[in-house]
């Protein structure tokens, strides 16, 4: 029961990405699978592991304790401070689209029982790309982080600095990277997970500032895009370039976690680096296969009336 | 929305080209054939000027991105002989290799020593191609951080000229971190106990420029650029059409004008009529004056000072918008119903 999320303005966004219908087709696989089974894998692909990618909110929720989580700034967006053309009209459109303000959301939550800031940007909201609002929103997610003497964890999924805002999109990385930068300083606590895909501006910024950097299976990750890499090189990349694999190899990050298993290892990471504990660990919601656990097992988003 | 069209003035530029295509076509009928049409040619060029004065007194965006990446553009050699003294080039990341897209050398300024570092354009073609047109890899990143943690060791104020068309886009750059070797420098400049300016003498591309670009004054060149893409990856990707990077140009807000418009840059350096390669010797001037001033300023501030103005200054760019206005600003939203 995701009961935190049954809000009347997050009833439109289910389902995104797959057609409607009882059965999904995987697009690596391309089997046919039962919906409803798919949601309970957390939408990992049970023939062939392949990570469905996840709205901000179906993030929080496959991640968080039931009931967990305080939302701040959900009513902040961009402005379109340079008049560029067509801005304001993508900006309304992918409102629309998510029912959401901006292309990140973010509050306090608890990862098995861990107090934690969280936040998680949003693909979905174009393309998950870094404006005014979203770095406002990640600076402040880290600022409050340290005010309040708690870990950060944050999702990235996005394709890096939102182009309408020009230079006000780059100085986001200065911003993002200087509040994320107190927090190393106050000794606190900062896991990155970077989602499909995770590229440009995120990533040479607070996306490879975690003090542990974790990625989803098959994420893209990294900072230039394979077209203007092939162009410039002149020759053809491998098909498993720029994955999180391909990093975890290359010694860019420090571990790729199934989707099933992120809710452990982000709270097993944030007993080791001095989290406090605030209450036992909530049952798990986020163990796939676990005996007796079928009922309470997440359902990521598309129950919701 | 701005309904302002795009003023890219490549109509000038049109015409200019065409009036220099018929100035040479004459010259070669006259040539060949032997026939006399100095009048005729004079006349063009006279128009070609008169084209040239006109770009030059209100060059549009695009032609200022040409002038930022003119061939003839002072280049980082130029300002550290003529700025510094005492110049002591130092070499490598200490990891991999000497990246010799980044420069990093002690010198003194005044007699004052500071740690430069900055971007490494070539002069020419070879010297450009060996320069890897001064697209680092992740290696001249991490030599330029190296320095900048000697400068903070040892009490030096840190001095970044930045002329660079971006990160070096290519797979061994991606292999060995270049996102993370421009975080890490983004973030360690947030939080590095020592002054440093900024100035920005040509092309300021996107990451790849910001990560030696954080500073406590960020200066910039009239005609220098600063983007979060270059004009043409931007067309290419909003309109697929990498031909309408004039109007891209205008759209991003690239100018030294527009920057400090919007509180990114600090201070605009005029340069010459025309653009700094038509005189450098006016440049330099300029920028040792403007050098001077804000390392006098900064240097009698503490190290705490500068850190909390430094960051006050990059925590306040941008503009947002909060659509619940009659609310408490900043309060929490519980999702629970």
């Amino acid at each position: 029961m995701l009961n935190w999320l049954r809000r009347p303005k997050y009833g439109t966004l289910q389902r995104r990405e797959m057609p409607a219908g009882i059965w999904a087709k995987c697009p690596r696989c391309s089997n046919l699978i039962y919906r409803k089974e798919l949601d309970r894998n957390l939408r990992v692909c049970p023939k062939c592991g392949y990570h469905h990618r996840l709205s901000a909110e179906e993030r929080l929720a496959v991640t968080l304790d039931e009931d967990s989580f305080v939302e701040f700034d959900a009513d902040l967006t961009s402005a379109d401070p340079l008049g560029f053309a067509g801005y304001a009209q993508k900006l309304e459109e992918a409102r629309e689209k998510t029912g959401r303000g901006e292309a990140v959301l973010w509050g306090e939550g608890r990862v098995q029982g861990r107090r934690a800031v969280v936040a998680a940007l949003d693909f979905y909201f174009m393309g998950g790309s870094m404006g005014s609002a979203v770095g406002e929103m990640v600076a402040r997610a880290a600022e409050r982080a340290h005010a309040q003497a708690l870990p950060l964890i944050i999702f990235s999924a996005s394709g890096g600095a939102r182009m309408q805002e020009g230079v006000l999109s780059l100085m986001q990385l200065a911003k993002t990277s200087a509040a994320v930068g107190r927090l190393h300083g106050a000794g606190l606590p900062y896991l990155s997970v970077m989602c499909d895909p995770t590229t440009g501006g995120v990533t040479a910024s607070f996306a490879f500032l975690g003090d542990v950097v974790l990625a989803e299976p098959g994420a893209l990750i990294g900072f230039a895009g394979r077209r203007v890499i092939e162009q410039t090189i002149r020759k053809k990349l491998p098909d498993d370039f720029q994955t999180a694999e391909f990093c975890l190899q290359k010694g860019l990050i420090d571990m790729v976690v199934p989707r099933g298993e992120m809710r452990p290892t982000l709270a097993a990471l944030l007993a080791y680096l001095g989290a406090p504990q605030v209450e036992p660990p909530a049952p798990s919601r986020a163990a796939p296969g676990a005996a007796g656990e079928e009922e309470s097992a997440a359902v990521p988003a598309p129950e919701r009336p | 929305m701005s309904t302002r069209p795009p003023t890219d003035g490549s109509d000038l530029d049109r015409q200019l080209a065409e009036v220099q295509q018929e100035i040479e076509r004459l010259r070669r009928l006259s040539r060949d054939q032997g026939l006399s049409l100095e009048d005729e040619i004079a006349t063009l060029q006279e128009r070609a000027e008169a084209l040239t004065t006109a770009i030059y007194s209100n060059p549009s965006p695009w032609h200022i991105v040409q002038l930022a990446r003119h061939a003839q553009r002072p280049r980082l050699q130029d300002y550290v002989l003529e700025l510094f003294t005492d110049v002591i080039e130092l070499h490598g990341d200490r990891h991999f290799r000497d990246d010799p897209a980044m420069f990093a050398a002690l010198a003194r300024l005044d007699g004052q020593p500071v740690m430069v570092i900055g971007h490494n354009k070539g002069k020419d073609t070879k010297e450009n191609i060996a320069r890897n047109f001064a697209m680092p890899y992740p290696e001249g990143y991490r030599k330029a951080l190296r320095v900048m943690k000697l400068a903070e060791k040892f009490h030096l104020p840190v001095v970044a000229f930045v002329d660079t068309p971006g990160a070096f886009p290519g797979d061994a750059a991606e292999e060995r971190g270049q996102a993370e070797a421009i975080a890490r420098n983004i973030e360690e400049m947030t939080r590095l106990r020592t002054p440093v300016v900024v100035v920005i003498t040509g092309e300021g591309g996107s990451g790849g420029a910001l990560a030696i670009a954080v500073g406590d004054a960020v200066l910039m060149l009239q005609y220098a650029v600063y983007t979060v893409i270059s004009p043409e990856g931007c067309a290419a990707i909003l309109w697929r059409d990498a031909t309408r990077a004039a109007e891209a140009a205008a759209a991003l807000r690239l100018t030294a004008d527009d920057l400090l418009r919007l509180g990114i840059v600090d201070q605009v350096l005029p340069e010459p009529f025309g653009g700094a390669h038509r005189d450098p010797e006016a440049v330099f001037p300029k920028v040792r004056d403007a050098l001077r001033t804000h390392l006098q300023d900064l240097h009698r501030r503490p190290a705490e000072e500068l850190l909390g103005r430094r960051y006050a200054k990059y925590r306040d760019i941008g503009r947002i918008v909060d659509a619940r206005m009659n609310g408490e600003p900043g309060g929490p939203t519980n999702l629970r119903p």
